[in-house]
């Protein structure tokens, strides 16, 4: 079966809708030339129409994505930087969401906003590391962070097909995995994915965290039995799924890159706990409260949800009740 | 180019006065909740600009935005509904006042945000001629824009990109109380020539002269494709908002205002019509708008149970905030 890289499935999902649909076209600083791969051999298959080279006007490119959408188009605006979210966040929440309702229904404005490479790049330090999903998903702008190759081209595929704006993050730490995908599909949005299937305990991990999740199942495998979902879209949330493997388990740790207050994590655990009865209090393993990344790296990963705190979560709700 | 017809100027800077009393009659009866932001004294500039555009052709307009959207030829009944709030409102009133929309007629939206409309004017049309078609769009935009990094960059983008858009700057002298002198460094057009932008001014009271400089600048940019700036000077001649109406600010002396309101666009208009041309449009005007308010009046407001009708144009439903 052929290898494929996230990398390379993002950079598939995009060839592909362009070459779908002519009103798809990407904007995006240095994706001319691919600075981040994705976007890769598309300039001279496509050409210079479609593959916009912008200047660095994050916050007008990122309006005029939303004008072209309210005609019609389907524009994918990529971000090197994960934190060029908050400098175009009006752009995208009070504009390019709020049209449809605004206007009563007279428009749509679909539109993807493609990260590749967000959260921690290992020494990019504070304004380059940042991991924003939850705030997206707090506004209602369609949010997925695929965990796998194969996620990373259905969900990017189904989001540029989306009439809504979808706001796509591709974990820097997801961005070089490999799998066997032999012929990718679009991914519906909203739908979780059970990774690992097990009785004692549901951890829900976002991204990259998948991959550590599956990790720490496996060495426990012995002791307890743990269930790996993941969500893939944080909004809209696959709530009967994650419900349906808590209610069989009984116990709940989610691990999630957010800071802790207000990320998506406790929304996970207030909406669980508001439904079910669960044998032991739920745990969270996330970035601090208020987190900026640090430079040094052992610093870095000090304020990164990592695979011992997972441990330590999944060891505290398997002990309770 | 020819003149634009003197009688359909006149006309719409007339509607346009009248559906500003009309509207501002409403904020104080209580009908129209938020209040507005009232365009009276600037009519000439959307008259004079929406005259010259083609049906086609698209639209950005302001925070003080009535004008612009009538101008372009939305229903004046349903934009009296939509201030009111009534499901018969062009928003199906989800808008209000300053997010009116058209989009049947071109009209992008009235939009809240300071600067915001001319980057979504210069993707729309952008993408438009994409498809081969031949429109152009204006950006409407107030003195106080011109100090909004985004609407530079728009300016940036659309000289580059060779985006046919109209930045029509409506200079009332004052972001809310803030004079232009105060604000602005250097001169506004000289922002737009900046990029390399054909930039001129105008004389805003004067709707044949807003039409006159619109057709010229839009017949060169349908001939090349390059955007222009063209300065409107205005007066306002009410307050920024209705609040103001309650809680007098003190930025603009008598005498400016009376100054101000003595070049009024409607009069302009007028003396350009015959005593009995002017009767027979102010007597349609009336008649339009005692329509409008009166249907606008009896219209039904939304049901709660719809408040977040339109919110996903995928048809995703939002979780409501029961308990």
């Amino acid at each position: 079966m052929p290898r494929l890289s996230y990398r390379k499935a993002l950079n598939r999902a995009l060839a592909d809708e362009l070459a779908r649909d002519e009103e798809v076209f990407l904007l995006g600083e240095d994706i001319r030339v691919a600075a981040s791969a994705v976007t890769a051999g598309l300039l001279k298959r496509f050409g210079p129409e479609r593959v916009r080279d912008t200047p660095l006007s994050e916050q007008a490119f990122t309006s005029f994505a939303t004008g072209a959408a309210l005609v019609g188009a389907r524009p994918v605006v990529e971000f090197q930087i994960p934190a060029l979210l908050f400098l175009v966040f009006e752009q995208i929440v009070n504009h390019a969401h709020k049209f449809p309702l605004m206007t009563g229904g007279q428009c749509a404005v679909p539109v993807t906003y493609l990260v590749p490479g967000s959260g921690s790049r290992t020494g990019w330090a504070g304004q380059h590391s940042d991991h924003p999903y939850s705030l997206f998903a707090h506004a209602g702008v369609t949010t997925v962070v695929p965990a796998t190759p194969a996620d990373a081209y259905g969900l990017l595929v189904s989001a540029i097909r989306c009439d809504d704006p979808v706001v796509v993050f591709a974990p820097a730490a997801a961005m070089e995995l490999r799998a066997e995908v032999s012929d990718p599909v679009p991914v519906p949005l909203g739908r979780g994915r059970v990774h690992r299937s097990g009785d004692d305990v549901t951890v829900v991990a976002v991204g990259h965290l998948v991959h550590d999740a599956l990790a720490v199942a496996d060495e426990l495998a012995g002791e307890v039995s743990v269930e790996v979902f993941d969500p893939r879209t944080l909004y809209p949330f696959d709530w009967e799924g994650l419900l349906s493997s808590v209610a069989r388990t009984g116990r709940l740790v989610v691990v999630d890159d957010s800071n802790r207050s207000c990320g998506i994590a406790g929304e996970v655990i207030a909406t669980v706990v508001e439904q079910v009865r669960l044998h032991a209090p739920p745990r969270r393993v996330t970035r601090p409260d208020g987190a900026v990344l640090p430079f040094a790296p052992a610093l870095d990963r000090a304020v990164q949800p990592g695979r011992e705190l997972l441990r330590q979560a999944i060891a505290h709700v398997s002990k309770d009740g | 180019m020819s003149g634009a017809d003197p009688i359909r100027l006149y006309r719409t800077v007339r509607l346009i006065r009248r559906f500003e009393e009309r509207a501002i009659e409403l904020v104080r009866s209580g009908h129209i909740v938020g209040g507005i932001h009232p365009y009276l004294g600037q009519e000439g500039i959307a008259a004079g600009v929406c005259a010259a555009l083609r049906p086609d052709d698209v639209v950005a307009g302001t925070h003080r935005g009535h004008g612009h959207v009538l101008a372009k030829g939305a229903d004046p009944g349903q934009m009296m509904a939509e201030l009111c709030g009534r499901v018969t409102g062009l928003n199906r009133g989800r808008g209000g006042s300053m997010h009116a929309a058209d989009f049947a007629v071109g009209v992008l939206g009235a939009n809240a945000i300071v600067g915001a409309g001319g980057a979504i004017v210069t993707g729309a049309v952008w993408a438009r001629r994409r498809r081969g078609e031949d429109l152009v769009g204006v950006s409407f935009l107030g003195d106080g824009a011109v100090n909004e990094g985004m609407l530079l960059e728009a300016f940036n983008l659309a000289a580059l990109w060779r985006v046919p858009v109209l930045f029509v700057c409506e200079n009332n002298g004052y972001a809310t109380t803030m004079p232009v002198a105060d604000a602005v460094a250097g001169s506004i057009v000289a922002r737009a020539e900046a990029f390399g932008i054909r930039a001129s001014t105008v004389d805003g009271q004067d709707p044949a002269a807003v039409h006159a400089a619109t057709a010229a600048a839009l017949a060169r940019m349908r001939a090349d494709g390059a955007p222009e700036f063209l300065e409107a000077r205005t007066f306002r001649f009410d307050a920024h908002h209705t609040f103001e109406h309650a809680v007098r600010l003190d930025y603009r002396s008598p005498e400016e205002v009376a100054r101000g309101r003595s070049r009024d666009p409607v009069r302009i208009a007028g003396s350009r019509l015959s005593a009995v041309e002017r009767t027979a449009v102010d007597a349609d005007v009336e008649a339009v708008l005692e329509a409008a308010v009166a249907q606008a009046l009896a219209a039904a407001e939304p049901d709660p149970a719809t408040a977040l009708d339109y919110l996903y144009a995928s048809g995703l439903t939002a979780r409501t905030g029961g308990g």
